[in-house]
């Protein structure tokens, strides 16, 4: 999801943190882009347990901030289409960092984090529940905002906006009868 | 009692003491005037419900200060805040729970129609799912709306209110809007995927009224 040209400019408290992660994914399996203070690093899917899991071990990035992601279905120059995001920050220094990976159908999977951060327990559940994305190992990997009869991933792109939808499909009661 | 509204003949000479009056609009005149409202507060409407409540508008004013949060006790159901597809059963069931006669309030434009949450999981106006009596606007209303709706009510319970609930048997339909699925080309129209009569959807409600029909 790269769209500048010009190699970006790493500050130098992330040059650690970049090595790390090359050591583990490979010179390929690791880019960078910088916008403004987000440092990102998109990792190939199948490294991107490994280079968190050493971001955690070498580079005191303990906290896991947010783990969310984006489904970039018609977006302009998007090469896959689920984004998946996990934001790390060192509570003892404040940096940050953001790892950035990807899904596509038609299953989109990923290695959960649970082992390394127990806080991504319910982030992944919500992912799931919104877009579908099945996270290997996750202990109990329910839905956690819809129904458990839903079947469908309401924030996919191509999810009606429109329409009665399974929120209409329900008995409706009249006064004589209630 | 006549200045209520209420025709009523008193005997002055000789039965000193005696009322006369219809039965039915003696037991509406009973009924209005001491609603025990079951508070369905969901979301910021719940804010002004309790401000209504409070001091300085005082629904005791008119008879309705004893919020109840059982719904066997209670006759006037208030909802207030949007209704998502989690909650409608909930709401549903409560609403079978409370003995009859009863009236809901549906305040709010997200209880009412959804209101700016045309969402995948937010319920469209609870009046395609429930019987409503008096729908307040605003967004959310000011607590003087909400007094308006019960005095509308009172109203609607002294015209229409008979002492058996006759009233009730007229409304055999669900009264709410058309379907959404009337008002769009076919080419929006939505397909929902998968089967959704289980788990937490009832599809045969248990009902006060299920007795056994002679």
């Amino acid at each position: 999801m790269t769209t500048t040209q010009t190699p970006p400019v790493i500050p130098a408290t992330h040059e650690p943190l970049l090595a790390v992660a090359r050591s583990v994914a490979g010179e390929d399996g690791v880019t960078v882009s910088v916008f403004r203070d987000n440092v990102r690093f998109h990792v190939v899917p199948g490294k991107v347990l490994a280079v968190l899991k050493n971001l955690r071990s070498e580079c005191g990035l303990d906290m896991l901030i947010d783990l969310s992601a984006a489904d970039y279905l018609n977006y302009p120059g998007a090469a896959n289409r689920y984004g998946i995001w996990y934001v790390l920050e060192s509570v003892s220094s404040g940096l940050r960092v953001i790892v950035k990976t990807w899904a596509n159908d038609p299953e989109p999977r990923l290695d959960s984090v649970f082992d390394v951060w127990r806080g991504a327990d319910w982030m992944e559940r919500e992912v799931f529940d919104m877009f579908g994305v099945v996270f290997d190992g996750h202990p109990d990997l329910r839905r956690i905002l819809m129904p458990d009869e839903f079947v469908a991933h309401p924030m996919r792109k191509d999810y009606p906006l429109r329409g009665e939808g399974e929120r209409h499909n329900f008995l409706a009661l009249s006064r004589e009868q209630s | 009692m006549a200045e209520r509204g209420i025709p009523v003949a008193v005997e002055h000479e000789p039965y000193d003491g005696f009322v006369v009056a219809k039965l039915d609009e003696l037991a509406s005149w009973c009924r209005k005037n001491s609603l025990w409202p079951m508070p369905f507060a969901t979301a910021c409407c719940g804010i002004e419900l309790m401000a209504t409540g409070a001091s300085k508008h005082d629904i005791a004013r008119f008879g309705a200060e004893a919020f109840r949060f059982s719904p066997r006790q209670c006759d006037l159901m208030i909802v207030a805040g949007r209704v998502v597809m989690k909650m409608l059963p909930v709401l549903q069931r409560i609403w079978l729970q409370m003995p009859e006669p009863k009236w809901c309030i549906s305040m709010g434009a997200c209880a009412s129609s959804g209101g700016v949450f045309d969402t995948y999981a937010v319920v469209q106006g609870i009046d395609r799912f429930l019987p409503v009596d008096v729908y307040v606007p605003g967004c959310p209303p000011r607590p003087e709306q909400l007094l308006q709706s019960v005095i509308d009510l009172q109203d609607k319970i002294s015209r229409t209110g008979t002492v058996l609930g006759r009233e009730f048997r007229g409304r055999g339909q669900p009264e709410g809007p058309r379907s959404l699925r009337t008002e769009m080309d076919s080419a929006d129209q939505m397909v929902a995927p998968g089967n959704f009569r289980t788990s937490t959807r009832s599809w045969s409600l248990p009902t006060v009224n299920d007795r056994p029909r002679a």
